[in-house]
């Protein structure tokens, strides 16, 4: 490792030695004031962020190859770290009331944001592979770290067992390819697969490795077939804990499915395209229609976590053709950062009303919060708008770039089935609405300051950048993969 | 890899791969499940090693370490993870774990 190797991936490093540090600092610091690990947590997260966007202008490759940072990097790092910094905000109180203030919860976070850098900066398969299980391990011990009740227990469970089962499944398309290609090297699989063991044997290996790989990557990001797991561990984690899953996790299993598909499958003979065609489709139906018939809000909001990797999914089915490649990585992260700033909104609010051991967070617990707290219910009125995709919200725009896209790849079909399936979305965002605004109950609700700071935060970026969407597209359009 | 065949290699890890998922979608005590899931894993070092001596190239040996790291790094936090719940609830069988249904 020389210097400049170092200095290209400084944030990380920089994360990674502090994320050690802090565990250590911690020892120190007394039970009632862990306010200072979070903060400390949060200069971490800032500094590493810093730095990020100083590399914005100077893509640089690293690692002989192995390591990439472009565009494509900066823009989810820095996705990533600000979501590290709102997922600290809306834990502290949480953690706070029930009884789990421990100081290696912000360390495991720390740690799993690392391991989502570390995927966009991948250039290399073994680089994906680490990077997913650094991002992992942190998170199955985050979702059961309130370990005195049974449902966070068995969610964590339920997510270490399958989502080991997703790595194994990762590390076999993994095996295949290399044996495919005799390197693993994203952009040197392309040059290499023609010349691999012998044109009979080299093509059938690299299907199942792609086969393998995407089915892996797909039980990570929970598309259908592979998406059984995450109502469960999405109900039973601590709510905080499930709101930054369902960003940091998300992203970066989309994050690793670009890399691969954007560099190393677009040679004709690696096609996935009617798999992923057909995989879209489903995912969003299921997703969607399954939302429906949900009574508790952790579950409904899993089920259109689902539903939304099947719209994400819906921009990458193109990847093979070389005209809309710029627009689809575009409005892949385009979509993540307006789902990022939604899904945080949303989770802050069940953060707060959350009981422990799976109570307070049904659909009747939010009913009358609009007369209780309107503030806060009109925020949460702007979440389910924009998840739904309503015009003058981030979340119209996210939807019109990828249906765009879509339409660009000539799949008006898939276009049309996102666009019939948001419809149906709309029946159980907006009862949430409803629940709020005009059915009568007392909710409990635990007010915190940092959690209701991330909602209205939240709620103000996703009107006001609902104005400006050509310039945050423009952004994403600069974060185009490195290739070479 | 003198005498024996590259696909008898690339044949056995396969059916090492195929009775680890066997295992862990039909078997119900965690910790075989874990188990089984270690036997997957292990069928991808095969074929690492495999393809690894047939190239000879490095890079696949040095993928086999990084695996063989983050491995144990998975079954300090699984078996943890599986003491803390025989603790609670006596025991580590999967169909108990019920709790979380929609």
């Amino acid at each position: 490792m020389i210097l400049s190797d170092a200095l290209a991936i400084l944030p990380l490093i920089l994360l990674i030695v502090w994320a050690m540090i802090v565990l250590l600092i911690d020892l120190w610091i007394p039970k009632g004031r862990k306010g200072i690990t979070a903060l400390l947590t949060v200069i971490g997260l800032a500094v590493a962020l810093v730095l990020t966007v100083m590399q914005a202008n100077s893509p640089t490759s690293a690692f002989s190859g192995m390591i990439k940072v472009d565009g494509f990097s900066v823009f989810l790092n820095i996705l990533y770290l600000a979501s590290g910094i709102a997922g600290v905000a809306i834990s502290f109180d949480y953690l706070n009331r029930m009884d789990l203030q421990h100081g290696e919860y912000y360390v495991l976070m720390l740690f799993s944001i690392a391991g989502a850098m570390l995927i966009s900066y991948a250039a290399d398969l073994i680089i994906i592979f680490l990077g997913i299980e650094l991002l992992s391990i942190p998170l199955y011990v985050l979702a059961g770290i309130a370990r005195s009740q049974g449902s966070s227990e068995e969610s964590s469970l339920k997510y270490f067992l399958l989502g080991t089962f997703a790595s194994a499944f990762i590390l076999f398309g993994i095996a295949w390819l290399y044996g495919a290609g005799g390197t693993t090297n994203l952009a040197g699989l392309v040059t290499a697969i023609p010349d691999g063991l012998n044109s009979a044997g080299a093509l059938p290996m690299l299907l199942a490795g792609a086969g393998f790989l995407v089915a892996g990557i797909g039980f990570k990001v929970a598309v259908v077939p592979f998406h059984a797991w995450m109502p469960d561990v999405y109900q039973g984690a601590p709510a905080p804990v499930t709101g930054f899953m369902s960003v940091v996790a998300k992203a970066a299993g989309f994050a690793a499915l670009m890399r691969v598909l954007f560099i190393a499958l677009t040679t004709e003979t690696g096609d996935v395209t009617p798999v992923l065609a057909a995989i879209a489709l489903l995912t969003m139906i299921v997703g969607n229609v399954v939302a429906i018939a949900q009574s508790n809000l952790k579950r409904m909001l899993a089920y259109s976590s689902i539903a939304n990797a099947g719209y994400l999914l819906m921009a990458l089915v193109p990847y093979s053709n070389p005209a809309v490649q710029a627009d689809s990585v575009a409005s892949a992260l385009f979509y993540l950062a307006a789902y990022a700033l939604t899904s945080f909104g949303a989770w802050a609010v069940i953060t707060m009303m959350e009981k422990g051991e799976i109570q307070g967070s049904e659909f009747s617990d939010i009913a009358g919060l609009g007369k209780k707290n309107p503030l806060l219910a009109a925020a949460l009125s702007v979440m389910m708008l924009s998840f739904t995709g309503v015009p003058l919200t981030l979340g119209f725009w996210g939807k019109f770039y990828l249906f765009r896209t879509a339409i660009e790849g000539g799949f008006i079909w898939l276009a049309v089935a996102g666009l019939l399936t948001t419809l149906v979305s709309a029946y159980y965002y907006l009862r949430v609405v409803v629940m709020m605004f005009f059915r009568d109950g007392d909710p409990d609700l635990k007010y915190s300051f940092w959690a209701s700071t991330v909602v209205f935060f939240g709620a103000l970026g996703l009107v006001v950048l609902a104005f400006f969407p050509d310039m945050m597209f423009g952004l994403a359009t600069k974060a185009v993969l490195l290739l070479k | 890899m003198s005498g024996i065949p590259l696909v008898y290699y690339l044949g056995l890890a396969v059916i090492l791969f195929s009775l680890g998922a066997a295992g862990v979608l039909i078997r119900k005590n965690a910790l075989v499940v874990f188990m089984s899931l270690e036997l997957m894993f292990n069928s991808a070092n095969l074929l690492f090693i495999t393809f690894s001596n047939y190239y000879k190239a490095l890079d696949g040996q040095i993928l086999v370490i990084f695996v063989l790291a983050t491995a144990a790094a998975e079954v300090a936090v699984g078996l943890a993870l599986m003491v803390a719940i025989f603790r609670s609830k006596g025991s580590i069988d999967l169909d108990q774990m019920n709790k979380l249904k929609g």
